[in-house]
């Protein structure tokens, strides 16, 4: 991959390097610990949130008849859509949000219906 | 051998002697240079109606009517920017072609104001939609009502112009799982008819949102089945194949296949694997227009790639 990423041009415009890289470099984890504080202490119990092109927690086990919802903090609308059909959300806008109670046990696998790189997984128990 | 094509009795007619042939039996050959190569493109009568000049058209890509966040509260204004640069050309474009995303959320409004601001250039717009297009309630029943006249499937179609056969193919729906772009078997099918009896020396436009090549996995950015979309094309001397999707230039030459993506007129995404996911990049202001642009091809005669020139709303 790292070999046909670097015969593409990509002429993807970069800003000022050298001293601004180092600055976000040295930043970089400082800012990473708030955003990660910020999102752990916004999350309720059974809350799958989307953050940056991924579900967090990926893999969720709650009991039968919990309801399970999912938001979306990213500025690109996601779906949710269940590998079996059992579930599919319409598109999510910015913090825009779906739930769904789950009935029966079972393992539900699902991804994003518009970036199906995004997976995620509930067990219910 | 100082005179080796100009005066090469030994191996034939050079370059000048051919030219001057040409004079003296009193025929004009217009001669027209694509890639410093000249060819011929027939006697002056013809010629003049087969547009030895080539012909350009624009590609547009990820428009994004409807996004209103950060990294460009705007987006419907840096669109009637980069409709401004076209209605300003001195040659109109014969068409445009946009490679999908013309809205956020597949809103009819967005749509509404799309259509608006494109229909100003006054030249016909080939659409292919992106994934942001086909997220209504009917999973993209908004966007073939709108643009699905004469396509097949969830959109794909082709149609010449100029000699050059353009293929608009879909790579947003039934996506699965785990997996990238996708064209699907029916599609596939489709192409490989259509491509059936042409002649090989046809040029050869394929647009799609998604690029067809994997450029970047992990963020999706590439078709599951692209290669075999690709493998049908190989057979002809010239395919361009146009995409747009991740919001940046990407350009690679692979021998009579060029690729390229398209910046958008929205909002400009990360180099892959430069930030923690493919969001909107959220850039100072006042380089923004820099980051978002549109394209201009020029087609030329003969088996040449086509001339793809990039411009930034800057």
């Amino acid at each position: 991959m790292q070999t046909l990423m670097n015969q593409l041009r990509l002429a993807t415009l970069r800003f000022a390097p050298g001293r601004a890289v180092l600055v976000a470099m040295l930043l970089g984890p400082l800012v990473g610990a708030f955003v990660a504080y910020g999102a752990i202490a916004a999350q309720e119990p059974n809350e799958v949130v989307i953050d940056n092109f991924t579900f967090g927690p990926p893999e969720l086990t709650v009991a039968v008849g919990t309801t399970v919802k999912w938001v979306n903090h990213d500025d690109i609308p996601h779906n949710v859509v269940n590998k079996d059909k059992v579930f599919r959300s319409k598109a999510l806008d910015t913090d825009d949000s779906f739930s769904f109670t789950f009935a029966s046990a079972g393992t539900f696998d699902y991804f994003c219906g518009l970036h199906p790189h995004m997976q995620g997984k509930i067990i219910v128990k | 051998m100082a005179n080796e094509g100009r005066d090469d009795r030994k191996k034939g007619l050079g370059r000048r002697e051919v030219l001057e042939c040409m004079v003296w039996a009193g025929t004009g050959v217009l001669w027209t240079i694509s890639g410093g190569v000249p060819h011929s493109v027939g006697l002056i009568g013809e010629a003049a109606a087969a547009a030895p000049a080539g012909f350009t058209f624009m590609q547009m890509s990820d428009s994004h009517i409807g996004f209103d966040k950060k990294a460009n509260p705007d987006a419907l204004g840096t669109l009637r920017e980069a409709i401004a640069k076209v209605k300003a050309m001195p040659m109109k474009p014969s068409f445009i072609i946009h490679t999908g995303d013309i809205t956020h959320l597949s809103k009819p409004e967005e749509f509404d104001n799309a259509d608006k601001v494109y229909g100003e250039t006054g030249v016909k717009i080939h659409y292919v939609p992106g994934e942001h297009d086909m997220i209504d309630e009917g999973q993209g029943k908004a966007y073939l009502e709108r643009y699905g006249k004469g396509s097949k499937g969830a959109g794909w179609y082709s149609f010449d112009d100029h000699g050059v056969h353009f293929i608009g193919l879909v790579n947003v729906v039934d996506l699965k799982a785990g997996g990238l772009g996708n064209l699907g078997a029916e599609q596939l099918a489709w192409l490989e008819a259509d491509l059936k009896g042409k002649s090989a020396s046809t040029p050869i436009v394929v647009f799609a949102h998604i690029p067809l090549q994997v450029l970047y996995k992990e963020w999706g950015w590439g078709t599951e089945d692209g290669t075999q979309a690709l493998n049908l094309l190989k057979r002809f001397g010239s395919v361009t194949i146009l995409n747009g999707h991740i919001h940046q230039l990407a350009q690679k030459v692979e021998g009579n296949m060029t690729f390229h993506t398209a910046l958008s007129t929205a909002f400009p995404q990360p180099a892959p694997g430069s930030a923690p996911s493919p969001g909107p990049m959220v850039v100072p202001s006042d380089q923004l227009r820099s980051m978002l642009g549109l394209s201009t091809v020029t087609v030329l005669q003969g088996n040449k790639p086509l001339a793809i020139v990039d411009t930034t709303l800057a």
